[in-house]
């Protein structure tokens, strides 16, 4: 059973962690999670951006959050990727593999995958 | 939606959105029925707004003229023979006792009814989202419960964020624990 005392060890854990994600962030993941992000799935989205950052070891570079609509609907779930001194990186209609992908490619590799951008579907 | 645990990450945005420090999200379940309650000390809705939201045409957001979350709700519970509620105390009216509590009723043993689908990750999704609301989960099943309070983890976590991957992750591990050791 998991038991309080994990926690614990946790914070014990990232005693000298905290202080370095105060000016972590490099790179903002932020998920579309209103009405239409959710029904068309962006929960499984979100879930595989918080576990595959972690997994890669992109913690205290990569943070990935929530908005609510960013207005096209159409192409949910909608994943933006803002990186300082970059241009935003719209990426449509994500899936957990997409992210994966993504994490690999993208957050990690440098190389946006144009394929999954809006830019390439509206174009 | 395809869950009615995605049309509970929906609804308890609204809450979010209307700056809550304190979120409770109640299920209770007889062997007919499944009880949805939704609490917020938020900054609640005006009498007109309650009795507006059931439509879709009204929204508070900017991009679209149209909100589903509540209608989809209303749906989701109607389609099953069961109902919708809404009460809410406006700021404005009383900033010492504010808030919204949305409950809706479903009929489980009914064709239409929506499963629950994957409640953890909506908890974790709505956790890691606001990691600092104080949240409650309490899920009764007729054969036991399943609950979670933020408060608890926070003082033992101290000034460790509650969306750290390591907590998000415990989280996830002890209400599958929890739904585990009850079914």
């Amino acid at each position: 059973m998991k038991s309080l005392a994990e926690l614990a060890a946790i914070r014990e854990k990232m005693k000298d962690k905290v202080v370095l994600r105060e000016g972590s962030g490099d790179i903002r993941v932020v998920v579309g999670m209103a009405t239409c992000g959710i029904a068309a799935g962006a929960r499984p989205v979100l879930n595989a951006f918080v576990e595959g950052v972690s997994n890669a070891g992109l913690a205290d570079k990569v943070m990935v959050s929530q908005t609510g609509c960013i207005g096209v609907c159409q192409f949910e779930p909608v994943v933006e990727i803002y990186e300082a001194g970059k241009d935003k990186v719209t990426y449509i209609k994500m899936t957990p593999e997409k992210a994966a992908e993504v994490i690999e490619k993208h957050l990690k590799g440098g190389a946006p995958i144009s394929e999954y951008t809006i830019t390439n579907a509206i174009s | 939606m395809k869950e009615l645990s995605l049309n509970i990450l929906d609804i308890a945005q609204n809450s979010v959105k209307a700056r809550a420090k304190n979120i409770l999200i109640k299920l209770t379940e007889t062997d007919e029925t499944l009880t949805l309650l939704i609490e917020d000390d938020g900054c609640g809705m005006s009498r007109e707004m309650v009795e507006n939201v059931v439509n879709p045409f009204c929204t508070t957001r900017t991009t679209r003229n149209v909100g589903l979350g509540i209608p989809l709700l209303k749906l989701a519970a109607e389609q099953t023979g069961g109902t919708v509620s809404i009460e809410s105390v406006s700021e404005s009216d009383n900033p010492d006792a504010c808030g919204t509590k949305v409950t809706a009723v479903f009929f489980k043993n009914h064709l239409d009814f929506t499963p629950l689908g994957d409640i953890v990750s909506t908890v974790t999704a709505l956790i890691q989202g606001s990691p600092d609301i104080e949240w409650r989960f309490e899920h009764q099943l007729t054969v036991g419960s399943v609950e979670l309070d933020t408060k608890e983890l926070r003082e033992i976590l101290g000034d460790v964020p509650l969306d750290t991957y390591e907590v998000i992750k415990w989280i996830e591990d002890y209400l599958k624990e929890g739904y585990a050791s009850v079914s």
